[in-house]
């Protein structure tokens, strides 16, 4: 018996566990009842085991969705950066357009009040800035412009027209160190010859050590260079310094300060008063027609023209003689000369002002249009009707 | 001399080699377990796979004892019973035969191969399901019809995951 229970052992074993487990189903079958304490272990065993197991796939899908959502975020992240460095170019280009805008908008104020009659044009080649020595602008012959015309802007002079080509124009700027203009200060009425100095800043020449010139002065244009029309802004002081014969000052160019974009050639310039002056007009002073201009050869030339600063200086001695009755060659020897430092007006303390002087729109109230020919006493200039020259 | 007495004495010999730690024993058995109750309901198909099945095979293989196997067989049934809403003893019976089964097979085949680790697999689901197909018709009295083929692809379909679940499981053996 043993020897046989030995050599069925494990399939005793089986049957019997098997039987065990029939009875088991049995009882469930025929009773209809569960056995719940087997139940109760089991699932008493898993549920603690489950409940760790949905929490860690609960917490792994939490990190994933995170992940997912960190991916998503980074995504969107980049596509928000995009989109604010295009919104950002986007604003530049409107701010500028806006900025061109606003330009365009004061050159038209500027050019129908101004008594000049100027032609808008767009700088097209050349950056902004003082640096730029050299522009082309986009008018040209086709449009009116000649060589030798005045380049503005309602902050003040840019330059001038050097070269005309049907469609555009060069234009020298004011920086540029072969440029030259007569000038004329604010407040003591001093005269210059402003010049280029290829840098930010221009420099007024020849103006005697013994001249006034307060720092922050404003420098107006005298006309006197027969190109451009007295009366507009040029700049304002930086620096005043004596020299060995004359003061050397520097000078701020207006014109450049807010860059080169749009500018007014004069096509016909009209002399404005001065800040302070009631009446405009260097009569004996005239705008040279510009070179080239089919005007020009008809234009008689003027006796005495005052190309030079010594024919400058000689024309201000003679009108000084004049204005105090004395009569060059004629005066006996040893008679007293005329006083070559006695100022015709009196000078009344019109110093720097603290703020820079807008540019006028308002038309002066005497316009004087460009004489091409002719000279009158500065006394006897017949103010021509207002506008007559737009 | 008794052949039987040889390869039980081969299969003892081979137990002594390697052995499962009985930690382990358990944990496998129920995370099987567990496994079979928890995945399904996010991963539907895992249903297919009888893991707790593969775990009696594995460990009643493993161990080369019938009645080990056996008794591995009939824990883990009873455990999956319970978690069932069939009956206690369903899947009780069919694993406690299967145990046996296996534990006797494994004295007589070199279960560590990969292709008879295949074939036993296949052989053991199919016997586990005639065993569950049976009680469940001739005890219970259910009207349920046999796939033949169906049964013989999920046999392959588990006999492929056993494969792979073995070879992860021989590293929690310890050798002696």
């Amino acid at each position: 018996m043993e020897l046989l229970f030995g050599r069925y052992r494990h399939i005793a074993v089986m049957l019997a566990v098997i039987f065990a487990q029939l009875l088991l189903l049995a009882y469930q079958v025929k009773t209809g009842e569960d056995v719940r304490l087997i139940r109760l272990w089991a699932v008493s065993a898993i549920t603690p085991l489950a409940r760790l197991l949905d929490g860690v796939r609960t917490g792994a899908e939490r990190m994933l969705e995170g992940y997912v959502r960190l991916a998503g975020a980074a995504e969107e992240n980049r596509r928000l950066r995009s989109e604010v460095d295009r919104l950002r170019l986007e604003n530049r280009r409107l701010n500028r357009e806006l900025t061109s805008l606003r330009r365009s908008e004061i050159l038209g104020e500027f050019q129908s009040r101004h008594p000049s009659r100027t032609l808008l044009a767009r700088v097209i080649a050349a950056s902004s800035g003082p640096a730029a020595r050299a522009v082309f602008v986009d008018r040209g012959s086709a449009d009116g412009v000649r060589k030798g015309m005045a380049v503005i802007t309602p902050e003040g002079v840019v330059g001038r027209v050097i070269a005309v080509y049907p469609t555009a124009s060069q234009v020298l700027v004011i920086t540029d160190p072969s440029f030259a203009a007569g000038v004329i200060s604010e407040v003591h009425r001093v005269e210059g010859t402003l010049k280029g100095t290829g840098q930010k800043l221009c420099r007024i020449e020849y103006l005697q050590n013994e001249e006034r010139v307060e720092r922050g002065e404003w420098f107006y244009t005298s006309g006197e260079d027969l190109v451009f029309p007295r009366g507009l802004p040029v700049g304002r002081v930086r620096s005043v310094a004596p020299g060995k014969t004359f003061l050397e000052v520097l000078l701020e160019p207006s014109g450049l300060a807010r860059g080169l974009e749009e500018v007014l050639i004069v096509l016909q310039g009209v002399h404005q008063p001065l800040p302070g002056e009631t009446q405009a007009v260097p009569s004996e002073l005239y705008l040279l027609a510009p070179p080239g201009a089919t005007a020009a050869p008809e234009a008689p030339v003027a006796e005495g023209i005052l190309s030079t600063d010594a024919d400058r200086l000689r024309e201000h001695y003679r009108r000084l003689g004049e204005l105090q009755g004395h009569v060059f060659g004629e005066a006996a020897p040893g008679s007293r000369p005329p006083d070559f430092n006695w100022r015709p007006q009196p000078e009344t303390d019109r110093l720097a002002k603290p703020e820079a002087p807008r540019p006028r729109l308002a038309p002066p109230a005497a316009p004087q249009p460009v004489a091409p020919s002719g000279s009158l006493p500065r006394s006897q200039a017949t103010p021509p009707p207002n506008g007559s020259a737009r | 001399m008794d052949p039987l007495a040889d390869d039980y004495t081969i299969g003892r010999r081979h137990a002594k080699l390697s052995r499962i730690r009985p930690w382990v024993l358990a944990a496998v058995s129920i995370l099987t377990v567990l496994f079979q109750v928890y995945v399904p309901l996010f991963f539907e198909p895992a249903a297919a796979v009888d893991l707790p099945l593969l775990a009696v095979i594995y460990l009643a293989v493993h161990r080369r004892r019938p009645v080990a196997g056996t008794l591995i067989g009939a824990a883990v049934g009873l455990l999956q019973d319970s978690l069932s809403r069939h009956p206690l003893g369903m899947f009780g019976i069919a694993k406690t035969v299967v145990g046996y089964a296996a534990a006797s097979l494994s004295l007589r085949v070199d279960a560590d191969r990969t292709l008879v680790r295949f074939l036993l697999v296949v052989v053991f689901f199919l016997l586990h399901q005639a065993c569950y197909w049976a009680l469940r018709v001739l005890l219970l009295g259910e009207s349920l019809a046999a796939d033949p083929p169906q049964t013989l692809v999920l046999a392959v379909i588990s006999a492929a995951v056993g494969v792979a679940g073995f070879a992860l499981l021989d590293k929690l053996r310890r050798e002696d």
